[in-house]
């Protein structure tokens, strides 16, 4: 019995050592190879354009950015991240964090509180917000076996309708522009960011470091405590789970409302950090992109944390090719490439892996044929 | 036929066969070795098969049957040796160059679809195609009849495989091999699951194959039936060959003990230890509503602490059902109390900790996280134990130590308690299992077939462990196809037939022959 292509694709598997690291990062020379031909092909100078999303990508006022993209990314691809560990598709973490975005600025803006409890309020509005439309899902799928990949998919866009609908019902003309959004939220509720990259007055979300912390609880969720045991159980064979004990339809609908309730997050450091409300430009498909950096990141929390930057990168660099002349969307070829790769590059390590190992422990074993061998399965 | 291995002193009564036939070989290894992280699952290892033999091999758990087997059969490669067949050497990447060379493998687990029928199940993967695209059902199906006639196998190819018996599936896995034309055969514990009268069929079927000159080796625990039909047998013990010996030269005792390697403790004499504490009542226990056919109907049963309630019944006539229902794995009706309280409405986490020990009949995908380690099985069914747990949180040392402890007295045979699961051989993954499922003293434990795929010398463990537990208290249900271990550790039997309770034994004096008959349902009328 050998693991499942999924189980590889979703990090399910272990991948350890030194090929855990080459796979991504063969991957990603991988995808620039590609970039590369592309950009030769429609006649862009290959060396020049790289140099110059490099260099771009590495001033300060971008490293904010990149920083504070990778925030919102990685809040996002944990969501996703949760989910697949246990086997479950939350494809809605688009519709659950924009309508949560939605609610939890409304709710903010109408209220005033003291410092520390305005935020915590706006905060935990939104995760119940993003909880309760991911819950759906989640019932759906225990109570009715309705697949959560077709219901979350639906959820998005009942949820673009509905969002539209509640903001035409609540906004107020954002001013200096004819856009609308949700009433200002008060300074009492404000995250102030900081200016942490030298030669940069640009602010870093202060945010970050709820990103930092849910990526340390994921961790600690997932592997130390039986609840994150019970859902790991659950992810790599359900029938065991079940035999078990572990109650598997219980499990789905608490791992819906924990993915949506992390959904609920994203829009958190954008809204409390820098715009202060909830208005019709409010970055839309968040929720793909942390798909494809769950997958980069094979649903593990570091991992995901150097996707999501890798990922930030591309984007901002990505802002300097329009001046050259050079059509950004080379950068979504980019992503593309590098998502197809890093699947193809774990699903090779893994077969590459069984016979390394084989070979090295052959050649060790060999080599002390000396000394008395080992014999049969003896520890 | 030579004898071989370096125990001289143990080899030589078992030596007799010094015959020398001029039969053409038709497998010959030699000098196999196989490396794996922290184990040489065979060294050195050499093995001849006549052509037309019955040629078994037997060892115990995790000495390298298995894996001499996949590699015979492609699936792994050998880091030394050679391979030949039928007199030329070979070197097989993939089990497909095996097919071609016509070697075909039946694995101990089945791999048939269910929901397919016999006709779609034998040619998944070798469609037979008609002017290039179309499926060719008609020439597939004169084919499956042909093969099932010519060797008796006795296959209707239009039936669903759900609707078939163990014993009809392990042909059809069998017939689904000789359809791709393999001249010789590797059987991987065929007989583990199957009841006596099914075994007895399996062998006339597999002499109807040697006589049209197939090649057949096959890997058993059940010596007994190895020496009735093996024309020859090579006993592996640690990765190495110890002993080539024929059947008529030894005894079933003889050939544990080259197996292991020492002699075999002899099994104790034991009295009675139940009590008249009820540990387990179970009323009228059903599976399926009215109209529909029961596949557990109006099951009724106690069993006492200190007792081991046997069932006895050919597979797939409820015992499985049973079983969950008691776990509330399975949705039933009736009533079940656990040490005088009902249980009837637990989940099967709040049956677990109330103290309800449960081996799996099937370990691959009941008892075990495959792609995890050791001590994390440990923890799967055990989540709310001290040694797993404290609180909310995971005892990762608890756990660690534990798996620890149960290495050590269950003997599994493993590099260390990191390794995942799957790496372990199939016998040893068993007795992982037994003894964690053991640990905690559990009120209740549902055994189904606890020792199916472990070595004779592992098994009179796992039956020690548990007359031990038995005499502190431990109330049993055991189901099980091995007729012996039923009658041997059970204190009463009751047959299961079509989903209801047909007879009762009392172990002590029921022969075998009289259970097999109330098994297959005869009497059931009179
Ligand atoms: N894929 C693997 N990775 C690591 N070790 C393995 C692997 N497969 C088998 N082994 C080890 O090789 C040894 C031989 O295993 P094998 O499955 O051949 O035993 P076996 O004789 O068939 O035992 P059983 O009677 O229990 O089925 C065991 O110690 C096992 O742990
Ligand atoms: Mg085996």
């Amino acid at each position: 019995m050998t693991s499942s292509f999924t189980d590889r694709l979703l990090g399910r598997v272990k991948l350890s050592g030194w090929v855990s690291l080459a796979a991504p990062v063969l991957a990603i020379v991988f995808a620039g190879v590609v970039t590369s031909i592309v950009l030769a092909l429609t006649g862009n100078p290959v060396f020049d354009t790289l140099t110059t999303m490099v260099d771009y990508g590495s001033q300060p006022r971008s490293l904010v950015l990149i920083l504070n993209n990778a925030t919102t990314y990685y809040l996002s691809a944990l969501a996703v991240a949760l989910g697949f560990r246990m086997n479950l598709f939350n494809i809605g973490v688009d519709g659950q964090y924009r309508l949560a975005a939605l609610v939890a600025a409304a709710v903010g803006g109408a209220v005033t509180l003291p410092a520390p409890f305005h935020p915590i309020l706006i905060i935990l509005v939104s995760m119940l917000v993003g909880a309760a439309w991911a819950g759906i899902a989640g019932v759906l799928k225990a109570t009715r076996g309705v697949s959560e990949v077709i219901s979350t998919i639906m959820l998005n866009t009942i949820a673009t309708g509905l969002g539209a609908y509640l903001l035409a019902q609540w906004a107020v003309p954002v001013a200096g522009s004819n856009n609308i959004g949700t009433p200002p939220i008060a300074e009492s509720a404000r995250i102030d960011g900081f200016a942490f990259v030298p030669g940069s007055s640009l602010k870093v979300f202060g945010l970050i470091f709820l990103a930092v912390a849910v990526g340390i609880g994921f961790h600690l969720l997932l592997n130390k405590t039986r609840f994150g045991f019970d859902l790991r159980a659950t992810g790599r064979s359900e029938q065991a789970a079940v035999a078990s004990g572990v109650n598997v339809k219980r499990m789905v609908v608490y791992a819906m409302l924990i993915s949506g309730g992390m959904a609920g997050l994203i829009g958190m450091p954008q809204l409390l950090g820098a715009s202060y409300s909830y208005s019709l430009d409010f970055q839309p498909g968040l929720g793909f992109t942390g798909i494809a950096i769950a997958l980069l990141g094979r649903n593990n929390p570091v991992g995901i944390a150097f996707g999501a930057l890798l990922w930030a990168f591309l984007d901002v660099s990505a802002n300097i090719l329009g001046l050259h002349k050079i059509s950004p969307e080379i950068v979504t070829i980019m992503q593309g490439v590098i998502v197809l790769s890093v699947v193809i590059a774990y699903e090779l390590a893994h077969r590459y892996r069984g016979v390394a190992e084989q070979k090295r422990v052959s050649r060790e074993l060999a080599g002390a044929a000396s000394t008395p061998q080992k014999e049969g399965a003896s520890a | 036929m030579i004898t071989t291995g370096p125990l001289g002193t143990l080899t030589q009564e078992a030596s007799i066969s010094t015959e020398t036939t001029v039969s053409e070989v038709a497998v010959q290894l030699e000098g196999i070795t196989k490396r794996f992280p922290g184990v040489v699952a065979n060294r050195d290892i050499s093995l001849t098969v006549q052509k037309g033999h019955i040629h078994a091999i037997v060892g115990e758990n995790g000495a390298g049957k298995s894996t001499l087997m996949k590699i015979l059969y492609g699936m792994q490669r050998p880091d030394e040796g050679e391979i030949r067949v039928n007199g030329s050497p070979v070197t097989f990447h993939t089990p497909g160059d095996a097919i071609s060379a016509g070697i075909g493998m039946v694995h101990q687990h089945f791999m048939l679809a269910d929901n397919l029928t016999v006709l779609e199940n034998v040619i998944l993967g070798s469609e037979p195609r008609k002017g290039g695209l179309a499926l060719d059902f008609a020439a597939a199906r004169k084919k499956i009849k042909d093969l099932s006639e010519a060797y008796g196998l006795g296959i209707d190819p239009d039936v669903l495989v759900e609707d078939i018996g163990v014993g009809t599936r392990q042909r059809v896995e069998i017939l689904k091999v000789l359809y791709r034309g393999a001249r010789i055969l590797i059987l991987d514990e065929p007989t583990a699951v199957l009841v006596p009268h099914e075994v007895d069929e399996l062998f006339e079927n597999l002499h109807g194959l040697v006589r049209e000159g197939i090649t057949i080796i096959f890997i058993s625990h059940h010596l007994d039936e190895v020496l009735k039909v093996a024309d020859a047998i090579t006993v592996i013990r640690r990765g190495t060959t110890v002993a080539e010996v024929s059947p008529e030269g030894v005894t079933a005792r003889q050939l544990a003990e080259l197996m292991v390697g020492s002699e075999l403790p002899s099994p104790e004499t034991r009295e009675s230890t139940v009590t008249d504490v009820v540990a387990l009542q179970v009323t009228g226990l059903t599976i399926g509503g009215e109209g529909e056919r029961k596949v557990l109907d109006d099951v009724t049963l106690t069993i006492h602490k200190g007792e081991v309630l046997g069932i006895a019944g050919v597979e797939g006539n409820g015992q499985a059902e049973l079983v969950e229902a008691v776990m509330g794995i399975r949705p039933s009706t009736g009533t079940i109390t656990l040490a005088g309280e009902e249980i009837t409405s637990w989940t099967t986490l709040r049956r677990r900790e109330a103290g309800i020990g449960y081996i799996p009949e099937d370990r691959h995908r009941h008892g075990l996280l495959l792609e995890a380690p050791l001590w994390e099985n440990r923890i799967l069914g055990h989540m709310k134990e001290k040694v797993n747990v404290r609180g909310w949180w995971i005892n990762r040392k608890g756990a660690r130590a534990d798996t620890e402890r149960i290495v050590r007295d269950y003997d599994v045979r493993t590099p260390g308690i990191d390794v995942d699961a799957a790496a372990l051989s199939g016998g040893n993954q068993q007795k992982l299992i037994v003894g964690r499922e053991m640990s905690g003293e559990p009120k209740l434990l549902i055994a189904a077939h606890p020792t199916r795929g472990v070595d004779v010398g592992a098994q009179a463990a796992i039956w020690d462990h548990l007359r031990t537990a038995r005499a502190a208290g431990l109330a049993v249900l055991l189901i099980s196809a091995d007729l012996d271990e039923l009658i041997g550790l059970s204190d009463w039997l009751k047959v299961i037939h079509r989903g209801a309770i047909v007879a009762e034994f009392d172990p002590a004096t029921v022969t075998p022959e009289q259970l097999g008959s109330a098994m297959t349902g005869a009497g059931e009328e009179a």
